[in-house]
């Protein structure tokens, strides 16, 4: 068994013959957390897209376990990755139970008849992202960091080998932030699936990457551990501000700084006079 | 344990007795009789051939009824399927402008001497493809609000629709359209034995392919992405419960003319008892829809001291207002 879950090379797509990728190679390790960084409009989510088969590839090749994506049945597909969009729908009629059932479509038949057995998956995901207390309610009813882990809970339901999660934690605060991100480590750790996942919080993918790989422009800039990827150098020419690169109290890992400019203007000053 | 079966099936068979309910009594009552008859009279009746009752239920009542229950089915379904397909509460085969175009479809089949079946009914579905193609076209893109200009599209289409009916009947002093006008108010007293067996054998097969499809169409409500993350092939199942909606409605239109709103009140009445699973309102749908126009047919028919009204009078009584009423509620 190859150790490899999604190999990607010279990867490219356009939308409307503006090319948002080109030419990105990179793999991705079975059972790791691999984050894609970097600034708005260069790509993110659009990889994210054609990861998880909703978009296919203008040019390059893009394997899923090992086979080219095009050649893998969508049904197929389906039970090998689940995806979590970066804006849930929740102006939806169906209980958190049964959005979270919904889960087990790919492994049933097209009248999607679920058995006990489904129904014990189900349970077991929504235990695991801590929502089972929710069941019966419905999606509107829910917060935003709610409403995220009811979209988990159908992704682990789905029982894939890889979760592609587009910005699972915008637009939620520090605590939710971090549980979220608990979650995909536990879900690493205990069921050995594979991460694939946009932040757009540079730290928090710094503290829970097992892989980083920064974009600009759908170009690759760097793929590697954090510590390769995270350098003043690399991250001021992308980012194009001034930052400041330190370490982390916790564990040593980048800690990145954006600095005011406030600061550049004394600086700017001081160099003046 | 599939619990969503156990409920598809007690909701169809409680739809099943109220539609075998209204079906008897659209067969008892009538024109031509003074109300009422008591089991045993009805029955002493039917069985006897010679009998003007006999020819009156089985030739005239009996063949209306089952086109009724029929056409309510299906446009109930149409309904149903757009409001999934499209993700608008407020989709409708008639108010998208469906059935116009496949009226003005039907009538230039029968300006073209087309016979019933299968020219004209073809001719419908041409025109009902033509609009559903036009509105989708014009709702696409990158318009400003994806549910505003769905309708939009649609009540331009229909007025444009109406604008070539009216056009069509004016130019041609023909003596087949005479009573156009009658029809393009749903009109059910124009079929027999022979159209009911037709309309079933067409809408029946579309009916089990649609129940078919009613997970797909649960999957397809959480949006384009996430049901094609969940292994749906969106494109072939949207082309196919579209074209296939398309086709029931346009036969509909071709045999009964433009009955308005059923697929708006049955789906929502349907889903505020029943919930939103597709499985259940699937069948809920076929049953209960027949019921409903099954019931306004009889209204429409025995309403009215002399003669007999259209039955899209009395749905379009109910359904414009309940229109309106979930156009306030899905306001934010």
């Amino acid at each position: 068994m190859s150790r490899i879950a999604v190999n990607a090379s010279r990867l490219t797509y356009a939308y409307d013959g503006t090319r948002v990728l080109d030419q990105l190679s990179f793999s991705v390790q079975k059972g790791e957390i691999f984050i894609v960084i970097g600034p708005n409009g260069s790509g993110k989510t659009t990889l994210m897209k054609l990861i998880a088969g909703l978009i296919r590839p203008l040019d390059g090749v893009l394997e899923i376990g090992g086979h080219p994506i095009g050649a893998i049945r969508r049904k197929y597909l389906a039970r090998q990755i689940a995806f979590v969009p970066q804006q849930v729908p929740t102006d939806f009629p169906f209980s958190v139970q049964d959005v979270v059932l919904f889960g087990r479509a790919p492994h049933l038949g097209t009248f999607g008849l679920t058995s006990v057995q489904d129904h014990r998956l189900a349970d077991q995901a929504m235990a695991f992202t801590e929502v089972k207390h929710l069941a019966g309610r419905r999606l509107n009813q829910l917060s935003g960091g709610e409403c995220q882990r009811v979209f988990i809970a159908r992704a682990i339901c789905q029982n894939p080998d890889i979760i592609v999660l587009d910005e699972p934690t915008a637009s939620l605060d520090i605590a939710h932030q971090l549980r979220i991100m608990d979650m995909m480590e536990k879900m690493k750790q205990e069921k050995n699936i594979t991460v694939v996942m946009v932040s757009h919080d540079v730290n928090l993918a710094a503290m829970y990457a097992d892989t980083l790989m920064l974009v600009k422009s759908g170009c690759l800039v760097r793929v590697g551990p954090p510590k390769t990827v995270l350098t003043y150098d690399i991250l001021e020419s992308v980012y194009g501000c001034p930052l400041l690169v330190d370490e982390n109290p916790l564990d040593n890992l980048p800690r990145v700084t954006p600095v005011p400019g406030r600061y550049i203007k004394e600086l700017r000053m001081t160099n003046d006079e | 344990m599939a619990s969503v079966l156990k409920k598809a099936v007690a909701v169809s068979s409680g739809m099943i007795v109220l539609l075998a309910g209204v079906m008897l009594l659209g067969i008892s009552l009538g024109s031509s009789d003074d109300g009422i008859l008591s089991l045993t009279e009805i029955f002493s009746r039917l069985t006897d051939p010679q009998s003007l009752y006999y020819t009156i239920v089985w030739e005239i009542r009996f063949p209306r009824v089952v086109i009724a229950a029929l056409m309510g089915a299906a446009l109930s379904l149409g309904g149903l399927v757009f409001q999934a397909l499209l993700r608008n509460p407020l989709a409708e085969p008639y108010i998208l402008g469906i059935s116009g175009g496949a009226a003005i479809g039907a009538i230039i089949g029968i300006l073209l001497s087309f016979a019933r079946f299968p020219g004209v009914s073809l001719a419908a579905f041409a025109g009902g493809m033509a609009t559903l193609f036009l509105v989708l076209v014009i709702s696409s893109g990158r318009t400003m609000m994806k549910k505003e200009s769905l309708l939009l599209s649609g009540v331009m289409v229909n007025a444009f629709c109406s604008a070539v009916i009216m056009f069509l009947i004016s130019m041609t002093q023909d003596a087949r359209i005479h009573n156009i006008m009658f029809w393009l108010m749903g009109d059910l007293s124009a079929g027999g034995k022979k159209e009911a067996l037709i309309m079933a054998g067409m809408m029946v097969p579309c009916f089990m392919v649609i129940f078919w499809r009613a997970n797909t169409m649960n999957l397809l409500l959480m949006g384009r992405e996430m049901a094609l993350s969940m292994g749906v092939n969106v494109r072939w199942v949207s082309v196919t419960l579209l074209v296939i909606t398309s086709f029931m409605v346009s036969v509909t239109v071709c045999y009964c003319g433009l009955v308005a709103f059923v697929g708006l009140v049955i789906p929502h009445l349907l889903r505020l008892l029943f919930g939103a699973d597709h499985r259940v309102l699937v069948p809920g749908c076929i049953f209960g829809g027949g019921a409903y126009l099954v019931l306004c047919d009889l209204l429409a028919r025995t309403l009215p001291g002399q003669g007999e009204m259209p039955a899209g009078v009395i749905t379009a009584l109910v359904g414009a207002p309940l229109f309106i009423v979930l156009l306030k509620r899905t306001q934010p």
